[in-house]
Order: C-alpha cells, then structure tokens, then sequence
C-alpha cells in the first residue's frame, strides 16, 4: 500500500481524499486537513475584503496542495479568467474546472467545460474538470488536456450519494485517467463504495461541513477510503447470480 | 471614475499601491485585475488608475 500513489500532474500524493474548505468555520481547517491526512484542499476565488483581518491560507498547513475551483464561472471564459487570478495569488498551477449556468441543481455545462480545460492545459495548468458523468466528455475532456476526470456522484451539496454510480463506473473502466468522484458523496459507506469501484479519489466538502463533528467526519472518511482503497487492490470477492456456496467443509461429520 | 470591485470611486489619477495600501488590503494576499487583464504584483507600484478603469481585486475563500 505505501508506494500506492495518486498522480495528478507529475505530482505524487498518497492521500485519496481531496478536502473541500467551504461552508465552514477557518478555525477547523487545520484539524479537518489533519484528521482527512489529506495533501489537497479545494478553495474559491471571490472579490477581497478590504481590512480582512483572516485569510483562509494562513489557517492551511503547510505542504498541503491547493486546488482553487472557478465557482461562479458561467462560461469557459469567465472560468479561464478565475483560474489565471488564482494562479496570480501564487499559489500553483492546479485548477479544479466548475462552470454551471443552471442555479436550480447546479449541474456543470459539460460543453464549456471542455472549452475552458482546452484553454487552461495550453496555458499550462494542470486541470481537474468537474463534470456530468458522460463517456463522451470524458473522453473530450482528456483530449483537451484534462489532468483527472471529476464526475459528480449527485447533486452538488446533496449529501445523496452514488446516484450515478453505474456511469461513473463506465468512465472509471474506459478513460486512461484519474476519477474522482466529486459532489455529493454524503457518508464514508458511500466514499468507500466508490473507492472500491476503482475511483482514483473522493473529494467531498458538505458531507463533512454539515456532519455533527467535522474533524471526527474527516476521520471517518479518511478511514473509508483508504478502506475501499484497499478493497479494490484486493480485488473483490465475486458475486453469484443465483444459488449459494458455503463457507464450511460440507462433509466430515454427521453425513459422509 | 474608477470601479473597483463593483463600486464607483473618485480615484482617476491616483496610484493603485496607495489605494491597495489605504483600503488595507494585504499585497501578498490578492490578486488584481484590470480592465479583464492581470495585473502582475511587480507593476502595482506602477500603475496610476485612468477614469473608467474597471478593477478586481480578489483573493482565496473557503470553498469545494
């Protein structure tokens, strides 16, 4: 298991859980990166306060990577410009691609999506996309550059689970790069369930920022999917159709 | 005029640090964009502010 890496970008990582810093307090930041053992955290680009006394990087621990999204994008454009801004704040070349124009379920527009990822891989970032899971986008995600594919597991927010656990399979078993499963993961069983499917990670922000205790559901979800992790380099035991198989010697007492 | 992060400011004339400075804003913490370009923190100290600039001065939130 230790030299089981991540690869994103030439870069290594041995944590699989990308942690989201939204919706809740700075000061749990720290303990929440601790208790996940995660080495990537997602952040937003907004307009600045003037006199801000706190600033989200000074509550991150060192070593740990950022991956600021382009939230509030509507098009590629608008995602190209919040990407090249958050580069300027110098804090590396990872972009995690978000453009949604439709504010009722916040599904990503696949389409813009790819043009922004074209975009930004000639400019050199290293582009996560967050999309709609569809095997032909994944695929145009990938010739446009796209470092990992992020499928959303329901809607973002939602905390529903694998609600398109079977597309987000066909991508994990036909596209030659990372899958990780974004938005709407919401407990560890379902973290887990997606590692064992052979996800390459699990990014997750509301499950943790609405749980009762955030960095004992950090624990938890670190737990699960170095679990299911684990379970999928096993490999899994199969699955009959139909009938049974016992586990015990059928013969050796009692009948011959 | 200048609009910077949304609102109109009589600051035509005058240089971006000096504003950046007195707003309280943290140089190593934002990022700024004018007119829909970058401006790279190596030319803060040079730009003077034009009437109907526009200005975005952003930084990092918490966010997934």
């Amino acid at each position: 298991m230790n030299d089981d890496k991540l690869i994103i970008g030439g870069r290594e990582f041995h944590s699989r859980f990308i942690l989201g810093s939204g919706k809740y307090s700075l000061n749990l930041i720290e303990a929440a990166v601790k208790d996940a053992g995660a080495e990537i955290i997602t952040l937003a680009v907004r307009r600045a306060n003037t006199k801000e006394e706190e600033n989200i990087l000074d509550f991150i621990p060192e070593g740990v990577t950022l991956l600021p999204n382009t939230s509030g994008a509507r098009t590629a454009e608008e995602a190209v410009r919040i990407a090249r801004l958050a580069r300027e704040l110098g804090c590396g070349d990872f972009v995690k691609v978000e453009i949604m124009r439709d504010t009722k379920y916040l599904l990503p527009d696949n389409q813009e999506t790819i043009r922004a990822t074209e975009i930004l891989a000639k400019e050199g970032f290293i582009v996560m996309p967050y999309m709609y899971p569809d095997l032909q986008v994944a695929r145009d995600l990938a010739s446009a550059g796209a470092a990992t594919i992020m499928p959303l597991a329901s809607p973002i927010g939602s905390n529903k689970g694998l609600a398109t656990k079977d597309f987000i399979q066909i991508l994990i078993d036909e596209i030659d790069l990372p899958i990780i499963v974004d938005a709407g993961i919401g407990k560890p069983s379902q973290a887990c369930e997606a590692m064992e499917m052979g996800a390459a990670a699990i990014m997750a922000n509301t499950a943790l920022a609405t749980a009762g205790d955030l960095p004992m559901m950090a624990s938890a979800f670190r737990q699960a999917i170095e679990a299911g992790r684990k379970a999928y380099l096993a490999g899994l035991g199969r699955v009959l159709t139909r009938g049974a198989s016992a586990s015990d010697p059928l013969t050796g007492f009692l009948r011959d | 005029m200048v609009k910077i992060n949304g609102k109109q400011l009589d600051l035509a004339g005058k240089p971006l640090e000096k504003y950046l400075e007195s707003a309280g804003y943290d140089p190593k913490r934002i990022a700024v964009e004018r007119n829909g370009a970058i401006l790279p923190k190596a030319r803060y100290s040079e730009t003077i502010l034009s009437d109907g600039d526009e200005i975005e001065i952003v930084s990092f939130v918490g966010g997934g």
